[in-house]
């Protein structure tokens, strides 16, 4: 097995003791569900159903026409109770299906929940709602959908899970390999690709063992990737196995790359054979404020606040609940959020825990500029944004920036270095769109 | 629940720990000056200590605790020589740290070592007072009252005197005369490995130095045998390689930039030795590198993850 890195990035403590040998349990049916019309990178969905109309599971509740965009289903038989806007564990409000359930679960017939004919599998992976788990939830047809000019040569599967904590693609790993597997020869034949990269860290060798047994006989390469923070990120999973770089403001597809979550490869291919759209997943529920910390099979919609029940949540000496790892998790003022397409964990820390980012003067240690794994000068960046100079940001390359906080997490200083980042992208978007 | 961006975590090594790092690799050579030039080094280490403190506390109250202020205090007292009034440490350490350091914004945007400059101002100022005061290790305490030259100075004086010369050996130990804290290179080299494993400094900067220094005296020392040698040892060389030129603030911030920084500092300190009117550049060289900071750092940026290369663009 070849053992691969890329350059630059950290080493954060792994914590994934504590889940990583608990298998995945299923989490009760909650009493009701809220699934936001937008979980995705794309266009927000339209409601199809009715206040106090019944669905059931697997119905299609929201689609739009957009080609960009991921249609959302009922994750359980029931009323719907309200069509309005909730809170989203992204910040805002968000347009959702509030469902009621009738405790039942009853399914609608598989060949109604997801349509298509199987000789367009592409078809079917989209109308599924099938969007990357990773935590990016962005819409598998799409990557599956290469421009005509670009050859795909490679199909990478992702398998590394560098965040902190997490533990829920090591347990599909290990409890789904041969799923996994099926997957891949379905996503082979959509892209016509013949070469097949498993990437996984090393600190996963269980994984490993498992996997290279489930590809045994298929032409599949696993390769051993270090453990190091962002490994998991697409740009630097593709150089550390191809030794190929994503062109600046490109995509994989510039390198003959289609790169995809081992979660996401399960759920094509449950797409697909079973016809089932996305409407679980898996998610781990850890950190220091949760007593049973487990990984838990989730209907899509379920509020944070059952889950962390459900694992014995410390309310009183809970600081912060995040969605997703420590590094690019986001944090959560309000527990009802539910779980979306892309909540690969739920993390509550205890208030000793929870670190102050006291920001102060840069000293110009060269922490960020030597752990960037992008190779930008967060420094530089971090104070022409704090100036409100968003065009000399964008000059240094703020676009490049994958917001993965390991400029912050370096910093003596605890500048509020991927805040400063998110800023500049944000402000600088906008001066551009006002202008034009 | 607090909201905050990510990252939720955090590496543990603050702007304190640094800081109070290198005032522990500092310690070694701290006690070994008291230990060769006797206690009035504790009195010159306390004056430029105590006004630097105090100072850092009248200006930006909230900063104090960094321990940059005492940092920079030690550096400029490892700078002196050990009989130096202790008036004249007082106003280098006012200048230091008032007029080097907080007069451009405190720490992080000063362009200028602020130990250094403090030291310059006073070479400047009183250069009799800066230039003697000299002690021979030990003659404080009555053991080997000679004379006091610095060994450079020594060389400087040229062949009449070159018996004075040191042996390696002392140079390395320490037994020499010269300022308070830039004598033992071994002592220097026990906190300059602490720094280097713990990631404070890395080697770019003190190597590039040390080793421009060692290859260009290597080619033009004439006087002496084996001069390189002598240069590497003798002087503010592993004092100012590892501790003053590795100064975050005023040194460029990417590897091939502090490679540059480090290669200036060792021609400038060679020229000066050799050839200028000083018989030590370190100090200068420093300065001076730290002005061109700016400079290498515009021409040493990073190439952008995907950016193509030149060549094949
Ligand atoms: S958050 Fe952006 S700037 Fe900071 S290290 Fe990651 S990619 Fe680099
Ligand atoms: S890590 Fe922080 S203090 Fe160090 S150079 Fe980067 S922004 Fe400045």
């Amino acid at each position: 097995m070849r053992r691969v890195s890329f350059k630059h990035g950290i080493h954060p403590p792994e914590k994934k003791e504590t889940t990583r040998s608990k298998p995945i349990e299923d989490f009760p049916l909650p009493k009701k569900v809220i699934i936001p019309l937008s979980q995705h990178t794309g266009r927000p969905n339209e409601s199809i159903v009715k206040k106090g109309e019944r669905v059931e599971t697997g119905q299609l509740i929201g689609e739009t026409s957009a080609f960009i965009s991921s249609p959302v289903h009922a994750s359980l038989s029931g009323i719907v109770s309200a069509i309005e806007p909730r809170p989203h564990p992204l910040g805002m409000k968000v347009q959702s299906v509030v469902i009621e359930s009738d405790e039942k679960d009853e399914w609608i017939s598989a060949s109604d929940a997801v349509q298509g004919s199987p000789d367009n599998i592409k078809d079917l992976i989209k109308s599924a709602g099938i969007a990357g788990l990773g935590g990016a939830a962005f819409p598998t047809h799409v990557k599956l959908s290469p421009p005509a000019n670009k050859k795909i040569e490679f199909l990478i599967i992702n398998g590394a899970e560098c965040e902190p904590y997490l533990t829920s693609d090591e347990r599909v790993m290990l409890e789904y390999s041969a799923a996994i597997v099926e997957g891949i020869e379905i996503l082979k034949k959509v892209l016509g690709v013949e070469k097949v990269v498993l990437g996984i860290e090393l600190n996963k060798p269980e994984c490993i063992a498992a996997m290279s047994k489930a590809v045994q006989g298929k032409d599949i390469e696993i390769v051993g990737l270090k453990t190091k923070y962002p490994q998991g990120g697409e740009k630097q999973l593709i150089k550390a196995i191809l030794g190929r770089e994503v062109p600046r403001r490109g995509l994989p597809l510039d390198v003959g790359c289609v790169v995809q979550n081992v979660g996401t490869v399960v759920a094509v291919r449950d797409a697909v054979i079973k016809k089932k759209p996305l409407i679980e997943r898996v998610v781990t529920v850890t950190g220091s404020a949760v007593e049973e910390p487990k990984n838990l099979r989730v209907r899509i919609g379920t509020p944070f606040i059952e889950l962390l029940n459900f694992c014995n949540f410390q309310k009183d000496s809970a600081g912060k609940v995040i969605m997703g790892g420590p590094m690019m998790g986001i944090s959560q003022h309000n527990l009802d959020v539910p779980v979306i397409k892309g909540t690969s964990g739920i993390l509550a820390m205890k208030k000793e825990e929870v670190i102050e980012y006291n920001h102060r003067q840069c000293i110009r240690c060269a922490r960020c500029v030597e752990s960037c794994p992008v190779y930008l000068m967060p420094y530089e960046i971090s104070l022409a944004s704090e100036s409100d100079r968003f065009d000399i940001a964008e000059k240094l390359g703020v676009f490049d920036c994958i917001e993965c906080g390991v400029c912050g997490y370096v910093c003596p200083a605890t500048r509020h270095m991927t805040h400063l980042m998110k800023k500049a992208k944000t402000y600088a978007n906008f001066l551009k769109s006002s202008r034009s | 629940m607090q909201i905050s961006s990510s990252p939720h975590v955090h590496s543990g090594v603050t702007v304190e720990k640094i800081m109070w790092g290198v005032v522990i690799a500092l310690l070694p050579a701290t006690i070994g000056s008291v230990y060769f030039f006797g206690a009035r080094v504790i009195a010159v280490l306390g004056v430029s200590i105590g006004v630097s403190a105090l100072l850092e506390l009248a200006i930006k109250k909230g900063n104090i605790r960094d321990g940059s202020a005492l940092l920079t205090g030690l550096l400029l007292a490892f700078n002196l020589p050990p009989g130096v009034p202790l008036w004249v440490v007082a106003v280098g350490a006012f200048f230091a740290v008032a007029i080097v350091k907080q007069a451009f914004g405190g720490l992080g945007c000063n362009i200028f070592n602020p130990a250094l400059g403090g030291r310059v101002f006073l070479m400047a100022a009183w250069p009799s007072h800066m230039t003697s005061g000299w002690h021979a290790p030990h003659a404080v305490r009555g053991v080997a009252a000679v004379s006091g030259a610095t060994p450079l100075a020594i060389l400087k004086e040229g062949s009449a005197v070159m018996e004075g010369l040191p042996e390696w050996r002392e140079l390395f130990f320490g037994n020499v005369s010269g300022c308070i804290g830039e004598t033992s290179v071994l002592l220097l080299l026990i906190g300059a490995i602490f720094l280097l494993c713990k990631r404070y400094i890395t080697w770019h900067v003190p190597f590039s130095f040390i080793g421009t220094v060692a290859a260009f005296t290597l080619i033009a020392e004439k006087s002496i045998p084996n001069g390189f040698i002598f240069h590497i040892l003798a002087g503010g060389l592993f004092l100012g390689a590892f501790f003053m030129a590795t100064d975050y603030v005023t040194s460029p911030i990417t590897p091939k930039g502090k490679l540059i920084f480090g290669i200036g500092c060792g021609i400038i300190t060679s020229v000066i030795r050799l050839y200028g009117g000083y018989p030590e550049g370190v100090s200068y060289s420093i300065l001076l590198m730290n002005a061109a900071t700016p400079l290498i750092d515009r021409h040493t940026r990073l190439r952008v993850f995907g950016e193509r290369k030149k060549s094949n663009a």
